[in-house]
């Protein structure tokens, strides 16, 4: 096969392009949309996550700001959820974090709102107050025995 | 007594051909590592795989990316969860349509007219020439073309997973409606790198294998006439779809991706 710069080129373009649209797949669509290190990590405490996961967003204000790095369970047995957030957010001590749901039938997501005091969350912070996933199951259970103590 | 003695001779051969394929494909992972590195031919080969694929595996993604965008948006609208057409057609390309359907197109455009050449190769005994001249075929034909199938895949699949999720953003946000950030988020919280990028990169190396070794095989095990070029150009086309889709069974069922 003879040498020519022409098909050399256009080769190289192709697998700059394949090359470019693997780096795309793997970093854009598949990787985290908020980048690995030097966001501000912070911790929040649940009795009940619901469907919550990692990769969740973090919204304030419905702004996501960041995502949920890793749920696991403490020495108390509650939900422990480690998050990163936006590394430029100021966010006072008494901020609170809720886990909501998007729509009826939409992803979970944490619900940060903040607080009002002078002193900042700093990064390994914990939030002081939170409020667990809703659900319905057990809302729907307290609602029936709470009308069948009230029938006795 | 002569249907079944057919038949036991077509599971005969069935058999034989396995045996041989594998013999085939362990001289082509020998040839591979072997010096000289034939890397012109390389070169050539993929630029006849890749290259030439190029606009058929573009089209395709597109118009396949924008169908799933209208399906999918008809259907989630009934139960009033739009919002997710991002995950919903980016997972399915990702994790299924991407890599199957560029394997399949790849296949009637390239490994066809991969198993056409060296066919018509033996049947003008091109091949005999070059070992009369004690050049390996199998080292200077056959590796180039299986390994530039090989390389060739995986670009050729996220290229057409990268057109499709253009397609499908297109139909589902300009023409539809669905919010642009809620598509894009959606699809990128649904799709994971380690399970779902990883697992469309492993299926389409795994393809690319396959077809290339099916269609250098067809191709060099045929018989030295033309009915036996029409022969090694069609047995490509559909050994390598069906193999195409029973390993995409297997590696599903294997490792979930």
């Amino acid at each position: 096969m003879q040498p020519s710069p022409v098909r050399d080129l256009v080769l190289g373009l192709f697998v700059a392009a394949g090359l470019g649209a693997i780096a795309y797949l793997s970093i854009q669509v598949g990787g985290v949309s908020y980048t690995g290190d030097g966001g501000l990590v912070l911790y929040a405490t649940f009795d009940e996550i619901g469907g919550l996961k990692a990769r969740a967003p973090v919204a304030i204000a419905g702004v996501t700001v960041g995502q949920v790095r890793s749920v696991e369970l403490d020495e108390l047995l509650r939900a422990r959820v480690e998050m990163e957030v936006d590394a430029a957010l100021e966010l006072p001590i008494d901020s609170s974090a809720g886990i909501r749901t998007q729509g009826l039938l939409g992803d979970q997501f944490i619900a940060v709102d903040p607080g009002g005091e002078i002193d900042m969350l700093a990064s390994g912070d914990e939030f002081e107050y939170t409020e667990s996933a809703l659900s319905i199951e057990r809302l729907i259970g307290r609602f029936v025995q709470d009308s069948g103590v009230d029938s006795e | 007594m002569n249907t079944l003695r057919k038949l036991g001779f077509r599971a005969y051969s069935f058999i034989v051909h396995l045996g041989r394929m594998a013999v085939f494909l362990g001289a082509i992972a020998l040839n591979t590592v072997r010096p000289p590195w034939r890397l012109r031919r390389f070169a050539g080969e993929l630029f006849d795989v890749g290259v030439l694929s190029l606009a058929i595996v573009c089209l395709s993604g597109a118009t396949v990316g924008a169908v799933l965008g209208l399906q999918g948006y008809t259907t989630l609208t009934r139960f009033g969860a739009e919002n997710s057409l991002g995950a919903v057609v980016g997972l399915s390309l990702v994790r299924e349509l991407g890599p199957v359907l560029t394997a399949l197109l790849v296949t009637g455009r390239a490994g066809s007219a991969m198993a056409a050449e060296i066919a018509s190769m033996v049947t003008t005994e091109q091949l005999d020439g070059l070992r009369m001249m004690s050049i390996d075929p199998i080292h200077f034909v056959v590796t180039p073309k299986a390994l530039a199938m090989l390389v060739a895949m995986p670009m050729l699949n996220a290229l057409f997973i990268g057109f499709a999720l253009f397609g499908g953003y297109l139909v589902g946000v300009q023409l539809l409606g669905v919010d642009g950030g809620t598509y894009v988020t959606s699809m990128e919280n649904a799709i994971t790198l380690e399970d779902d990028v990883a697992g469309t990169l492993l299926k389409s190396v795994i393809f690319g294998a396959l077809v290339g070794l099916i269609a250098t095989y067809r191709g060099y095990t045929s018989e030295a006439s033309s009915s036996g070029v029409s022969a090694a150009t069609t047995g490509t086309v559909v050994t390598g779809s069906v193999a195409i889709l029973l390993f995409d069974y297997v590696i599903t069922a294997l490792w979930g991706v």
